[in-house]
């Protein structure tokens, strides 16, 4: 996912001038295209996250669009106030990055795990929080977030991520993408992690019968409150998947969605526990260990189903 | 500067003074000493320095003025109600439900460029525009105004990093450097000397002003910038609540406003300050 933002970005700076690259010193490997291509558009302000959105604020303030990036997180919460009181009170242009959602960087610690962004971030207010789960969600997120006027939030995997959508998708924000019908349960998920509750839905068609709505919830703000209530009004029975800790993430705008409305169905949230992930392992490993792995889901989604 | 000249702008500062300490005994907020520290340095920015105007606020041309002592705010409103950017019957609304005027500097009230409160976030977004105006070649200029407190913050010190690096010389850094913040002297918290120093060995340049004095005001402000392809400072030497000689350098006039039965006497005070000005220029 890391590639095709920033090969995405780049094609688009070649149309718009207007867009920027403020750093902080992360992104070997992948930037350089865009420094070469665009040295007068490209800063790296040096380890020093607060001035990268300052500056960034500022250059956006000025007619641009000021994209800062760098990993897990860097970019949010060392700098959480620049990006509350800069960024999104005058509504800047920002556009604010990390690469590492979840705990990609499993293995670093939880210095690198960035599992409180949902949470925070979208608790502010004007800004846009978009979790993409696949290279083509990706992709479509990047040029969503140029397209945007405004601050917005973009949660990037990392590398390998594997296709959840078949296809072309019709990729708009604030409106989720169904991957499967079903009609036992809903899975709403966000981001990456939707790879291994697609496997979990099918498996459970296969072992029980069940069958599975499955939902991409890329964009967690502005909410899509129908896709919501109509999973709790034609199936009745909701599964929340994502790798963030399970306070105030995406489990929680949903149940928030359903209590304004409301809904009154079967709602369960899987996400990582309310805990510092201090064990050491990859991600796939982190994941298994905290019910998020295919059989987690699959787990859960037998005993919502009650077969 | 010229007798009349002087006199224009120590009757400015005076109004300002005045608008401040009524402001806040009326909204029974804070930082009057603040305020007081640097009226001087705004009505002097405001009246010689700034390329603004009130008929186009939003002039892409225009120099930009951060405020990163957002505290200090109602100084700044005070200067921009008496240049005309909005009515005079909006002052008295500072800090009063269903106001015009926030406690600290908004964006939303005409002229305003930026809001801030919290510290260290007027220099980064200052060296952004800057650095905006550098890339499209435009020839404004953008100023931030800081504080002693400002300068504890770690931010404002990666902006300092960044402007030189950058070669920022159309940014000026003005500092109303009265030595206090909150709990007490900045000696005796951060202190910052030896600051020019400092901020020459960041690759700034630097001049250590009286921020009280219009001449030297002006000799500073004409000059810039001091040096090409660096970012400027001006460090203006001030006293907290300046005119009011009961609160003059103290602690205690960061927090406070001055209550009803001392507003006649803090007024004569600032007309007595005034009057300094004038009798000096004679």
């Amino acid at each position: 996912m890391r590639g095709v933002f920033n090969k995405t970005l780049l094609e688009l700076a070649r149309k718009d001038p207007r867009i920027y690259m403020i750093l902080a010193d992360i992104g070997y490997g992948e930037i350089e295209p865009f420094r070469d291509a665009f040295p007068d558009r490209y800063y790296n302000v040096g380890v020093a996250e607060q001035n990268m959105t300052g500056v960034a604020c500022g250059v956006a303030m000025e007619g641009n669009i000021a994209v800062t990036y760098s990993i897990a997180n860097f970019p949010t919460l060392r700098c959480l106030e620049q990006i509350r009181n800069d960024v999104c009170y005058h509504n800047a242009n920002v556009k604010i990055v990390i690469i590492g959602g979840g705990v990609s960087y499993g293995p670093l610690g939880v210095s690198h795990h960035s599992t409180e962004d949902i949470a925070i971030l979208r608790a502010l207010p004007n800004i846009v929080v978009c979790v993409p789960c696949d290279t083509c969600e990706a992709e479509a997120a990047v040029r969503a977030m140029i397209a945007h006027d405004g601050p917005f939030y973009y949660r990037c995997g990392y590398k390998n991520e594997k296709d959840i959508h078949d296809g072309s998708i019709d990729f708009r924000l604030g409106k989720a993408l169904t991957v499967r019908e079903g009609t036992d349960v809903c899975v709403i998920f966000t981001g990456p992690i939707g790879y291994n509750a697609k496997l979990a839905a099918e498996q459970v068609q296969r072992e029980h019968g069940i069958s599975v709505r499955l939902v991409s919830l890329h964009t967690i703000k502005p909410i899509d409150r129908n896709a919501i209530t109509d999973a709790a009004r034609n199936i009745g029975c909701i599964l929340t998947v994502e790798e963030h800790n399970l306070s105030g993430g995406m489990g929680s705008a949903v149940a928030e969605v359903l209590a304004d409305e409301g809904c009154i169905c079967k709602v369960k949230r899987l996400a990582l526990p309310d805990v510092n992930v201090s064990l050491v392992g990859s991600q796939e490993w982190l994941r298994d260990r905290y019910g998020l792995g295919v059989r987690g889901i699959a787990d859960e989604l037998v005993k919502l189903s009650g077969r | 500067m010229t007798f009349r000249e002087t006199r224009e702008l120590a009757d400015f500062a005076l109004q300002v003074r005045t608008d401040c300490i009524r402001m806040t005994n009326h909204g029974q907020s804070g930082h009057i000493g603040s305020m007081l520290s640097m009226t001087e340095i705004v009505t002097y920015l405001y009246n010689r320095v700034l390329h603004v105007s009130a008929e186009n606020p939003r002039d892409p041309n225009r120099d930009r003025f951060l405020l990163s002592k957002g505290h200090a705010g109602a100084c700044v409103y005070a200067a921009l109600c008496r240049l005309g950017y909005f009515p005079e019957d909006w002052l008295m609304t500072y800090y009063r439900d269903d106001g015009k005027l926030m406690g600290h500097i908004s964006h939303h009230v005409p002229g305003v460029e930026f809001s801030t409160g919290s510290l260290g976030h007027g220099l980064p977004v200052a060296a952004g525009m800057a650095l905006a105006a550098k890339i499209r070649k435009e020839d404004h200029r953008v100023f931030c105004l800081m504080s002693d407190g400002d300068m504890n913050e770690g931010s404002t010190w990666e902006a300092i990093v960044f402007a030189a690096q950058q070669k920022l010389d159309h940014l000026v850094g003005i500092l109303d450097y009265n030595r206090i913040q909150a709990l007490g002297f900045s000696k005796d918290i951060a202190e910052l000397e030896p600051l020019e120093d400092k901020l020459r060995a960041f690759g700034w340049s630097v001049v250590t002003i009286d921020g009280h004095s219009y001449d030297a005001l002006e000799d500073a402000f004409a000059k810039l910038p001091f040096a090409c392809d660096k970012p400027s400072l001006v460090i203006c030497r001030t006293v907290k609540a300046r005119g009011v000689p009961w609160l003059e350098n103290t602690v205690k006039s960061h927090y406070g406003f001055i209550p009803d039965d001392k507003v006649a006497d803090a007024i004569a005070g600032c007309k007595a300050f005034r009057d300094t000005f004038v009798k000096e220029a004679v």
